[in-house]
């Protein structure tokens, strides 16, 4: 009477406590308490709201040849350049040996894919560049959006933070800016609108 | 005896070894909380202060998290929480959690109060760690009043503009104090944002100061060791059974069934401990029709209006909570447990009776036959902490008491000793 | 109506909003007065409760045809109207109509703010633009914006005190929690004339469950059936309307419902299996000590 109350928990041959539905109990509390943690950690995600905003779709109709406007996609600038035909030229014509940054850094292409201006934008649409506006060095936001901005040497746009040179096709050209300008996944949606994102 | 426990840990691996003598905190662990020995008769009553840890960790949890997405301004508030409900991921049911745990919170601290009550749970040597708990509830139910008012419903602010503007009563034993400590806790001429964000503030604060509160009950219980439902103290080994895997199963299992209880209330009927008028943006130029608490403190809003002074109603209210310190000190019982107190028992469940009254009644309007009927309660209340328990410990006299735990649980066999004074538990 | 009551005094207007919102809380209900409104039967109730897609559409119909015109209902985006556990319109369908409405654009270059058609991502625009307007347009009375109108109502049952514990058990029970759609129904429905020796504020109408019985807002469906022509061949009866448009209301305050009732479900069964479990386990580690 008086040994089975004894202290009985850590002595090694109690079998009682490993006992099979003790076990099967303790792992289906187990399981539910682990299951119970995720919505603790996906609440951090983006909510529903913002989610609603992770794509934006833009009307290019209005956009003159030469113009370019900028909107605000997920909370970056992107930069939308209707190309001249010699601004898509110039861009053509630039061999890869004098890029400094030789990949397309296109997000619908896989990395090692040649920055290329044809990789750059969409067949059909060349006429049509669509960039991050932000510069790869450290974040700047570069010129060369507006009429009155300089574009710096090669045509496309220039970073006055500490003086990169982008070309027509948005590819680092001078300067210590290491990439190109990326471009977003986007995506014809109608002859005269893209979706972004 | 419980106090100098030793623990029978031993070490298990050259990296326990190690940290053993360093920090010997896996030795305190399993001396206070694995081979700790524990009543045998203990009831699954006894289960609620697992509960109470439980959903203190729920509430921390989800507090943490909502507090990631609210916004803790007069102009924000109300919209940061429907956000919360509507978009954020699991938002409805984080939110969910967090307001029914408050309420599923008191039901496990009323229950844990009235099993200490009836079993005689502050009696000497017991008094200090009664009182540490007193001391516990009166920060949860700050904590709960603050938190009420975070939604910035009309309920929300309303609540905080009655409760708060009671301490104007002081004005009438110095003029000009209790305006100005008002002022004080307002932030301004009348509950703004300003009020709202330092409540958010010490809302946020002081679960933390509860969980230290919670440490310290913890180590009290611990040097003198659980009560249990006979009174009796525990004499030899067999009186008890390690704490780990039996209390602690036992505990386990009466969570899981109170979490269904928990559960079904955040998935089924979320809004039902609420009031609708907290789905109302707050409006300090429209006051509701009736301004109420929440459940949990109804009681005391009925002794709060059944006074007719203010300054009185207001230490009513307060002494109603604040008398509980003072139970070790007013229970004469020689005898712990009400199991063997055949007079006191009816008095306790008179009791219980009347503080489900005076919530019912602070639920109504404080009209007609409901005030009668509050004051008559609140005369009850009172009644019972100040005449009956001094009292009837006195005059009464307890049936016989087991020999031991041990005895109670397995049965003593022998009919009615010659030795009578296997006496009343002196303490 | 409107257009000539529009005519009246703004000073009245205002005295009337003053005097209103300071009678407000006595001019309501006499303190616990006994509200007699019946339960009706929403498909979204209790434990298995879903909205009805069809339904849902139907509402959403009489609150853009009638109640919009005063009614507001800010917290609800376009995009909600193409998620799932609601009216479920097809996302195409719900980005046309969006683009109908007009919405503040953000300021031009010259600081001007112009309009621009909604996006899903937007709400859905009010009817006034701010609550002076409304106040102005309605005589001194707020329509209020009916986002969480269904959930921030409730019915005073006047219960007796020996029933309030089985009531309570019942309701909880069986998951009820539609006490301000059945209020809402029954306030659509509630419009009638004044019962001889009711004299009626200026402005104000009769109606059988508002608290105090005089409301600021005018029978919606004065027109009767008809108003709202229904394209699923539901009958177009004002007792519909109301049923559509309160069921409408109650998925716009609540719009996880029925997520929320089928993960309740599946935590149930799992916490219900979990308790058994851990009840035998309990048992067999306590079997030695018994």
């Amino acid at each position: 009477m008086q040994r089975e109350a004894h202290l009985a928990s850590h002595t090694a041959g109690e079998p009682n406590r490993r006992d099979f539905i003790v076990v099967a109990a303790q792992a289906f509390a187990g399981v539910g308490a682990a299951v119970a943690l995720w919505p603790f950690i996906h609440q951090m995600n983006p909510d529903a709201s913002t989610q609603a905003l992770a794509s934006i779709e833009v009307d290019l109709a209005p956009i003159k040849e030469g113009q370019a406007i900028t909107v605000s996609w997920r909370g970056k600038p992107v930069f939308i350049r209707n190309r001249t035909p010699e601004e898509i030229k110039q861009a053509a014509e630039v061999k890869l040996a004098d890029l400094s940054d030789t990949s397309a850094r296109n997000d619908a292409l896989p990395e090692k894919a040649p920055a290329y201006d044809s990789n750059r934008t969409k067949k059909g649409k060349e006429n049509w560049l669509v960039l991050v506006g932000i510069c790869t060095h450290l974040g700047c936001i570069p010129k060369g959006q507006s009429m009155s901005d300089s574009k710096g040497e090669f045509g496309g746009w220039f970073c006055p933070c500490h003086g990169s040179h982008y070309d027509t096709s948005g590819r680092i050209r001078k300067g210590p800016a290491p990439r190109n300008l990326e471009v977003p996944e986007y995506e014809f949606i109608s002859d005269t609108k893209i979706k972004i994102g | 005896m419980v106090s100098h426990h030793e623990s029978t840990y031993r070490p298990a691996s050259r990296l326990a070894k190690w940290i053993d003598e360093r920090l010997p905190l896996p030795r305190l662990m399993h001396g206070q909380f694995v081979d700790f020995p524990t009543p045998r008769n203990i009831n699954y009553l006894w289960t609620t202060g697992g509960l109470l840890t439980f959903f203190l960790g729920v509430q921390i949890a989800t507090g943490i998290v909502l507090a990631m997405h609210y916004a803790p301004t007069a102009a924000d508030a109300f919209d940061s929480v429907e956000r919360i409900r509507r978009d954020v991921n699991f938002g409805w049911l984080l939110r969910n959690m967090h307001a029914v745990g408050a309420s599923m919170f008191f039901v496990a601290v009323y229950i844990h109060i009235g099993r200490g009550l009836y079993y005689g749970s502050y009696k000497t040597p017991r008094e200090l760690l009664w009182m540490i708990g007193v001391v516990i509830l009166l920060l949860m139910m700050a904590t709960a009043f603050m938190g009420y008012s975070l939604p910035w419903g009309q309920m929300s602010f309303w609540a905080v503009t009655v409760i708060t503007n009671l301490f104007s009563s002081i004005d009438s034993i110095i003029p000009g104090l209790g305006t100005r400590i008002v002022q004080w806790l307002w932030g301004g001429y009348s509950v703004t944002g300003a009020t709202l964000t330092r409540f958010y503030s010490l809302h946020y604060l002081l679960p933390f100061v509860i969980a230290g509160a919670v440490g310290l009950h913890i180590w009290a219980l611990h040097v003198v060791g659980q009560n249990n439902p006979t009174g009796l103290d525990i004499k030899t080994a067999s009186d008890t059974v390690p704490m780990s895997p039996h209390a602690v199963m036992k505990d386990v299992f009466a969570l899981s069934v109170f979490v269904m209880l928990f559960a079904w209330f955040v998935f089924f009927v979320p809004d039902y401990l609420g009031h609708p008028d907290n789905y109302i943006e707050a409006n300090p130029l429209s006051t509701p029709p009736h301004i109420v608490p929440e459940w949990y403190f109804l009681p005391y809003y009925a002794i709060l209006r059944a006074i007719p002074s203010k300054l009185l109603g207001v230490v009513a209210m307060f002494a109603s909570i604040l008398i509980l310190l003072f139970i070790p000190w007013l229970d004469t019982s020689r005898v712990r447990s009400a199991k063997y107190r055949p007079i006191y028992k009816w008095f306790f469940w008179l009791f219980v009776i009347s503080v489900v009254a005076l919530g019912y009644l602070g639920s109504k309007p404080p009209e007609g036959a409901y005030v009668y009927w509050a004051r008559v309660f609140t005369a009850y209340y009172f009644l019972h902490f100040l005449v009956i328990m001094p009292i009837v410990g006195v005059i009464e006299s307890p049936t016989q008491l087991p020999r031991s735990i041990t005895e109670s649980v397995l049965g003593g066999g022998g009919a009615v000793r010659a030795d009578a004074a296997a006496a009343p538990e002196r303490r | 109506m409107i257009a000539s009551m529009r005519a009246r005094s703004t000073a009245a207007s205002l005295l009337l909003a003053a005097a209103a919102a300071a009678a407000g809380p006595l001019a309501a209900r006499a303190a616990g007065e006994v509200q007699h409104i019946e339960r009706q039967s929403w498909t979204f109730a209790g434990l298995l409760g879903k909205f009805d897609d069809a339904q849902l559409q139907r509402g959403f119909k009489v609150y853009t045809e009638v109640c919009a015109r005063c009614h507001g209902v800010k917290r609800l985006y376009f995009r909600n109207l193409a998620e799932p556990g609601g009216p479920g319109f097809p996302e195409a369908a719900v980005k046309s109509l969006a683009a109908t409405y007009q919405v503040d654009d953000a300021p031009d270059e010259q600081g001007k703010i112009g309009k621009r058609p909604a996006l899903l991502s937007d709400r859905l625009p009010p009817p006034y633009p701010n609550e002076q307007a409304a106040r102005y347009a309605q005589n001194g009375a707020l329509p209020p914006d009916l986002s969480l109108i269904v959930k921030a109502r409730g019915i005073e049952a006047g219960t007796p005190f020996y029933r309030v514990l089985d009531t309570m058990i019942r309701d909880v029970l069986t998951g009820y929690q539609e006490a301000g759609a059945d209020y809402i129904y029954a306030y659509l429905t509630g419009f009638r004339d004044p019962p001889p020796g009711v004299k009626l504020a200026e402005f104000m109408n009769y109606n059988t469950v508002f608290p105090g019985h005089q409301t600021a807002m005018a029978n919606p469906f004065t027109a009767g059936d008809g108003l709202v022509k229904y394209d699923d061949g539901t009958p177009g009866t004002v007792d519909n309307y109301a049923r559509d448009v309160t069921a409408f209301l109650s998925w716009v305050a609540d719009p996880r419902l029925e997520e929320r009732k089928r993960l309740g479900l599946l935590v149930m069964g799992y916490l219900l299996i979990t308790a058994v479990l851990l009840g035998f386990a309990k048992r067999r580690i306590w079997r030695d000590v018994h």
